[in-house]
């Protein structure tokens, strides 16, 4: 049996049946990486011994009755190179971290751990997640497994081409402008941004503290699903996250949609967007139609306005959350200098990648006095503005429905040359994180390239249960479709 | 919006960033195009609108201030760049 195919449902059901061993699971995975990886490159750095070793510690502890309740013991998980693993590089795709080996485990890891998981290597990332379409890494692109000559998407381009490519079940990855979702959208695979608040940040190295929210990358809906209900919960560290009483997102998975409100923003439809995944969009809306959901178009105010209000406050709280890296701690510092200012200067201008010094220079200049008020303060209005928006939609809507991304997957080095045109590609996604709500990507068909098109639905605050039952009542009349991998 | 070469300078100055010449050069065409757009949000009318930095409101969350960790010295300055007695290490910064 090759388990590198099954969702992480399935292999967590074979391993308690004991129709596989941890073990075997580990093992076939690992090969598989061997394998691949070559050719995407989706891995930084693949944790072969500690896995395996790993995998004989869970299987005992299975064996003695442990994990009873988590569907996930046992499975193998790929972790965005952003979520500080104790003792095992983290190194945000950056040089300036290149060495780094956190002190801590982030918090998602220790659930994840706690639920029998194993943690099989960290993947491929923008460097410090700025940037949508993985190419910006200092350890070199990622490759689309769809389509060699093309991108997997970004920033966790990694972790979504891991999961399609079958070289990981589950991936959990982060999104602060739709590094989950558009990523999930190239690669043919399902990845959820919780709303902001519901999984802790402890240990995600910041980009952008007030949009930053780790998800989960998988095969389906259902996987989604079990690892938000795993990594989901107030924590001590993490002020933000917040305390709910109940979160059971997989209680969600049922295939019924009557009397579901959908909304679709007319903006979303317009201009800009590929003719071919407009059509798959609406195919999507009247499937949905079909099985009892009532659906309509509106107009979603001042959306139209997010992708500038969002580059200003991710470049300015990045410019000031990037501060911490001075050459002195930890991370690199440059070989040659002169006197402690050198440090810091050289040791950042050497070990920050372009796009970086791009944001954090924004940053800087959209903080600077005298141009704050026009620029971050407006920002922050305009936030306020779009937040409204959705406030008003969701008094008529249960979900808003459109693309994940104007385009499917673009192909390697288009994206470079023009940082502008790459940043107007997140117009769908960023306004979900500006306003802080739940978003899931989910693949509804391939365009007549055959690249996968993403679907995305966004619900209310803490509307995950939502949006978690109208994906999974799509997904049920299709067929997860496979890139074709000789 | 002209980025001028003094603007270039007072920013990476604010970054800590020394750029090269070539770097410069690139970084003022590109904070042109880039500021040139964020500055389309100024067609917005936001009079009426309050500054939101957070979508939902936010309150403070109190904990009991006892020390859960332990001494982990040795293990955090494993990644120093430089140590030296237990410290991290940096030039000499006062005569």
């Amino acid at each position: 049996m090759d388990i590198t195919k099954l969702t992480a449902i399935e292999l967590g059901k074979k391993i308690k049946a004991k129709e596989v061993t941890v073990m075997d699971a580990v093992q076939q995975q690992l090969e598989k990486i061997e394998q691949r990886d070559s050719k995407y490159h989706c891995y930084i750095t693949v944790l072969k011994e500690k896995a395996l070793k790993r995998a004989k510690e869970v299987q005992a502890q299975i064996d003695a009755g442990m994990y009873q309740d988590s569907p996930i013991a046992g499975v193998p998980i790929a972790i965005k190179d952003n979520i500080c693993t104790k003792d095992v590089k983290t190194t945000c795709a950056s040089k300036i971290l290149s060495n780094f080996e956190p002190p801590y485990d982030a918090t998602v890891i220790k659930k994840l751990e706690a639920a029998g998981a194993v943690i099989i290597g960290k993947v491929n990332m923008d460097e410090f997640a700025m940037g949508s379409t993985t190419e910006t890494s200092y350890f070199g692109e990622t490759k689309n497994p769809w389509d060699l000559t093309r991108v997997p998407g970004g920033s966790s381009g990694g972790a979504a081409a891991s999961v399609a490519a079958e070289e990981a079940i589950l991936a959990l990855g982060s999104d602060t402008g739709g590094s989950i979702r558009q990523p999930s959208a190239f690669c043919g695979v399902t990845g959820i941004k919780p709303t902001y608040g519901t999984v802790s940040r402890y240990g995600l190295v910041a980009y952008a503290s007030s949009l930053d929210q780790i998800g989960p990358i998988a095969r389906s809906v259902s996987d989604c699903a079990v690892a938000l209900d795993i990594i989901s919960g107030s924590d001590p560290s993490d002020s933000t996250c917040v305390d709910r009483e109940e979160y059971g997102y997989s209680e969600a998975l049922v295939d019924d949609v009557k009397g579901l409100r959908i909304g679709i923003p007319k903006g979303y439809l317009s201009e800009g967007l590929d003719p071919e995944v407009k059509e798959a969009v609406l195919a999507a809306a009247k499937v949905l139609e079909s099985k009892g959901a009532i659906v309509e178009q509106f107009d979603l105010t001042a959306v139209d306005y997010a992708i500038p209000a969002y580059y200003v406050i991710a470049s300015a709280e990045a410019s000031s959350n990037l501060s911490r890296y001075d050459g002195v701690k930890y991370g690199y510092r440059t070989p040659d200098y002169e006197g402690l200012q050198d440090v810091y200067k050289k040791s950042r201008e050497e070990g920050f990648g372009n796009e970086v010094k791009r944001r954090m220079m924004i940053g800087a200049f959209v903080l600077s006095s005298g141009y704050y008020d026009a620029y971050y303060n407006k920002a922050l209005k305009v936030k306020a503005l779009i937040k409204q928006g959705f406030d008003e939609a969701f008094e008529k809507y249960d979900i808003i429905l459109g693309p994940t991304a104007p385009t499917t997957a673009l192909k390697l080095g288009e994206s470079l040359a023009d940082p502008l045109k790459m940043y107007l590609g997140d117009i769908y996604t960023v306004s979900v994180n500006l306003a802080g709500l739940p978003a899931i990507s989910l693949p509804c068909g391939l365009d007549s390239k055959g690249l996968p098109i993403g679907l995305q639905m966004i619900g209310r605050h803490f509307g995950e249960k939502d949006i978690i039952r109208a994906a999974y009542s799509y997904e049920q009349t299709r067929d997860y479709i496979r890139p074709e991998i000789d | 919006m002209m980025i001028t070469d003094e603007t270039i300078d007072y920013v990476a100055a604010l970054a800590k960033l020394k750029l090269t010449t070539e770097e410069k050069e690139r970084a003022k065409v590109d904070l042109s195009n880039i500021l040139g757009y964020i500055d389309t949000m100024k067609e917005l009318d936001t009079e009426q609108m309050e500054p939101m930095s957070h979508a939902f409101p936010m309150k403070n969350v109190f904990r009991e201030d006892v020390v859960t960790n332990g001494n982990d010295r040795e293990h955090l300055l494993h990644n120093a760049p430089k140590k030296k007695d237990g410290t991290f290490m940096v030039p000499k910064t006062v005569e």
